[in-house]
């Protein structure tokens, strides 16, 4: 299919300032097990192409699954014509930014034996965990694991002679077990019940991710959780582990570090900034503990790949370093911009659409906390009273990235520097331009963990993109902690 | 197009299955116009052109579903013939499904609104002019929206019309705007240059010096768009048979009768006034109006196919088990004597990033946003500074709730995750006596 519709772009020979074609073909299964039984099977085939058209300083986009030559041309008039009607009302001029015109292959992790998908003895797999954690105990209610394939292609053309392939698989495994008595609920979760446990790679993840032997453990965590009391309310030092960190880094630093939301995009939808364009290169976001690198040459995380969908390399960049902010997430469109008003800020390659039919706009992709120096028993050492966090279940932030509460499936409490019982709902709440400076202890490289979320939310119209953060464990100091209901 | 495309691809994949299949084929498709405003400019536009078809193969009682972007063309029937042999290969690997049901009484219905748009350009000429001078930002959407479904029994479904949704803010300074959202199957650019000017005037609030407040318990009246927040967490799994049996379900205390709603409270999922289609996945035509809660009390859940033969009902939703068309009963308080009856509290226009902070307890934290103000004696005296609330949504509704407006509102859902949504919901106002701000 990529040789066809690279000879139906060269056959349209655009004629427009630019004109890039971005095709994307997906194909996705979904297996899962819901209270011991299969859950119908689901499968998706998906291919499309974006047809994107600068012209007299306009820009316009056409998507279309009609693949034909003719199909192409008529997404791309279109796109000329959107291009067309609205230089000139636009909010910026493109005649002022050279796209660039890209060449070269990306294959993932795990995308070039992308044909082994042993659906049989991964549903016996599934089934096996299901049955381990339901056991015979009717405390348990609930109970599923499930497994989600995506491979994706992609090739990118311009019509400056710019052509790039890419090859992706992403795999993501679950699990969770609900627990009920005397009126009580706990859910736990393996990696979390959002896609947590999602990267780029092969088979080999499921193993990494536990799946196997993670029925029985899980539910045993949730039964504990069950007859846990409550989490205690008031300030104390919190140590966060990985699956909530990535939580945390992808609300309070990803989003605020988005810079179509700095330049106003997304206020009337995924919101603003509680950042400026001033701020880049002085601003302290955190401790000199803190630092943020975008990484979408990570391969085993969710959001690697070797362009972004407007053709700029992928290259890590440093975004926060000793706890100060150095360039936002910005593509090429969004710096030129910037600098029109002014700021002349580095961007990284980050404008990115969740699929044919969207197009891009400025997206996290792989965002990570650097590791320190700390062990894990170096870091709870350190803590008089606090609580440790694992496993996100709740998140909510203000529409400047300000103001958040994050909730919790699993709490430990720590005093005297020691791990101490399990508290049951979890809850913290801060505001990011504090919170972050707060930061008093870095884990190393044996706290550090590769997660996903495969759920980003943004855009208008809207989209949903996945995304990766990896991070060590780390411990704040004075936060606003507090439990459930009693 | 795509309703004669749909019954060709169903004729032909009739011909195709093997003794003993069965299939059901559900699409949705779309021609959409999207144009983003920025600073009361185009920031993005462009055109969209996309239809899924879901096709279940179906062998006594297994079942396996590919999903198929088609191009509209002659290539889909292709598509098909490739999908037939890897979902016959699924099917040899899963196991009989007890919980499949799926229609088998064929009722076909049409429903198509004629075409009544003008062309995306002449709606975007028009919002610019309206904007002009005005910090405008938001997104048009614009254009035809289609499901249909089929089956081997000869069931045939269709609705399609064409909508428009634009979805916009206008800002007055840093985080402080007033938002608005019109959705309709007609355009009027009269009331567009009239919705704009009656919210630039509002700007005016947003202008006076800001009321920071401590956290603690306020007065507060909820927009019919603030209460839409608070009510689209209980389609969060609160709906749901399944969820409720799974004791997942945050109105797992109402529905047990441990807890208990104020009797004002009476909410309906009323497919028949609503503007998704009334037809579902698995064939079944979805009741025009299910009670959902009445009286303050638990009254009916959704209940999909699949929770239908689990455990013995009849379905009322689809599968998903979620409310499309939400309906909150009116009350007696008129709106214009709201910020009176508000007496000093909080006015709530917007909510934003509601999630449960306990679920089974149905506590929920989120965030003020847009025009929220501090009103004293029923007077606006100030603009909020954003404030974040964590409280039971069984509080707000029950003890709490003091009233609810006899005006309701439909709010036509501006998403577009995958597709434009057609989901709404009619609501009053409500005033509640405390609501619990934390941050």
């Amino acid at each position: 299919m990529l040789d066809t519709i690279r000879r139906r772009f060269l056959a349209l020979q655009p004629s427009a300032d630019f004109c890039s074609l971005r095709y994307v073909e997906e194909d996705r299964e979904q297996l899962r097990v819901r209270q011991g039984r299969q859950q119908p099977l689901s499968r998706r085939h998906d291919r499309g192409a974006m047809l994107t058209v600068l012209d007299g300083g306009g820009y316009g986009y056409a998507a279309t699954a009609d693949l034909s030559e003719a199909g192409l041309r008529a997404a791309f008039e279109r796109a000329r014509s959107w291009a067309r009607a609205t230089a000139g009302h636009g909010v910026f001029d493109y005649r002022g930014i050279a796209l660039p015109h890209p060449g070269g292959r990306y294959q993932g992790q795990g995308s070039v034996e992308a044909e082994a998908w042993p659906r049989a003895a991964l549903l016996d797999l599934l089934l096996s965990e299901s049955a381990a954690a339901k056991g015979d105990d009717a405390r348990i209610v609930d109970w599923s694991a499930g497994l989600v394939r995506q491979d994706i292609r992609q090739l990118y053309l311009t019509s400056g002679g710019g052509e790039t392939e890419q090859q992706l698989r992403a795999v993501t495994p679950s699990l969770a077990v609900t627990v009920f008595a005397d009126g009580r609920v706990q859910t736990r979760s393996l990696g979390g019940q959002y896609g947590g446990l999602g990267r780029q790679g092969g088979m080999e993840l499921i193993a990494e991710a536990g799946l196997k032997g993670a029925g029985r453990r899980v539910a045993d965590q949730a039964l504990q959780l069950l007859y846990a009391p409550n989490c205690p309310s008031g300030a104390m030092d919190l140590l966060l582990m990985p699956e909530q960190m990535m939580l945390q880094i992808h609300e309070s630093i990803g989003h605020p570090l988005e810079l179509d939301r700095i330049l106003g995009d997304e206020r009337n939808y995924a919101g603003t900034s509680f950042v400026t364009p001033d701020m880049f290169g002085s601003y302290r976001y955190g401790s000199e503990l803190l630092n943020v690198t975008f990484d979408p040459l990570q391969r085993k995380e969710l959001a690697s790949y070797g362009w972004d969908d407007d053709g700029k390399a992928a290259a890590k960049a440093w975004l926060i370093r000793d706890g100060v902010l150095e360039r936002p997430l910005g593509g090429d469109i969004s710096t030129a911009r910037a600098r029109l008003n002014g700021f002349a800020l580095d961007g990284v390659a980050n404008s990115r659409a969740c699929n044919w039919n969207r197009p891009a706009i400025d997206r996290m992709a792989n965002l990570n906390v650097e590791p320190g120096d700390k062990t894990f028993e170096q870091l709870v050492a350190g803590i008089e009273r606090g609580v440790l966090m694992q496993t996100n279940v709740s998140w909510s932030i203000d529409d400047s990235r300000n103001k958040f509460q994050f909730g919790c499936e699993w709490g430990q409490l720590i005093e005297d520097g020691e791990l101490k019982g399990v508290v049951r709902n979890p809850n913290y709440r801060g505001v990011s331009a504090s919170f972050w400076r707060s930061l008093k202890a870095v884990g190393d490289a044996s706290t550090f963990a590769v997660l996903g979320v495969p759920h980003c939310g943004k855009g208008e119209p809207n989209q949903v993109v996945r995304v990766g953060h990896a991070s060590p464990a780390c411990v704040f100091g004075d936060v606003d902690v507090f439990g459930g209901a009693a | 197009m795509m309703r004669a495309h749909l019954k060709t691809l169903a004729a032909a994949l009739s011909g195709l299955l093997r003794d003993g299949e069965g299939y059901t084929l559900w699409l949705e498709a779309e021609r959409s116009d999207f144009i983003r405003f920025n600073h009361g400019k185009v920031r993005q536009a462009g055109s969209v052109e996309q239809a899924y078809l879901d096709l279940r193969l179906i062998r006594g009682r297994r079942q396996a579903t590919q999903q198929l972007s088609l191009s509209g063309g002659a290539d889909d029937l292709a598509l098909l013939e490739t999908a037939l042999p890897a979902l016959r290969e699924a099917l040899e690997q899963v196991e009989d499904d007890p919980f499949l049901l799926l229609n088998e009484q064929a009722q076909s219905s049409e429903r198509v609104a004629a075409a009544a748009l003008p062309p995306a350009e002449t709606m975007v000429a028009d919002i610019l002019a309206a904007a002009d001078g005005h910090e405008l930002v938001g997104i048009l959407a614009s254009g035809e929206i289609s499901f249909g479904f089929a089956n081997h029994l000869g069931q045939f479904n269709w609705q399609q019309g064409e909508s428009w949704n634009f979805d916009w803010s206008l800002y007055s300074h840093g985080d402080k705007a007033v938002k608005r959202s019109r959705a309709g199957s007609a355009w009027d650019a009269r009331a567009l240059r009239a919705d704009i000017a009656e919210a630039a005037e509002q700007l005016a609030l947003l202008k006076l010096p800001l009321k920071t407040l401590e956290p603690g318990e306020y007065r507060a009246y909820f927009t019919p768009t603030a209460l839409s927040g608070l009510l689209s967490m209980l389609n969060w799994g609160g709906l749901s048979e399944k969820e409720l049996r799974a004791k997942r379900s945050p109105l797992l205390k109402l529905a047990s009768g441990e807890a208990r709603l104020s009797p004002r409270v009476a909410l309906a999922e009323a497919g028949g006034e609503g503007l998704s289609p009334l037809f579902q996945g698995e064939g079944f035509i979805r009741p025009e109006r299910v009670e959902l809660i009445a009286g303050g009390e638990y009254r009916n859940s959704l209940i999909g196919p699949r929770s239908a033969r689990e455990f013995g009902l009849e379905p009322n939703a689809g599968d998903d088990e979620y409310a499309e068309s939400m309906q909150l009963a009116a009350g007696d308080l008129p709106r214009d004597e709201a910020l009176r009856a508000l007496g000093t509290g909080v006015y709530l226009s917007n909510l934003w990033y509601l999630n449960f902070s306990d679920r089974a307890a149905c506590r929920i934290t989120g965030m003020t946003r847009f025009a929220c103000f501090w009103v004293e004696d029923g007077r606006i005296v100030a603009p909020l500074g954003v404030m974040r609330f964590d409280d039971s949504l069984l509080r707000l509704l029950g003890d709490e709730l003091e009233a609810l407006t006899v005006e309701r509102e439909l709010l036509v859902d501006a998403g577009s995750y995958g597709g434009r949504a057609t989901q709404s919901k009619l609501l009053p106002g409500a005033l509640v006596r405390s609501l619990r701000f934390s941050l």
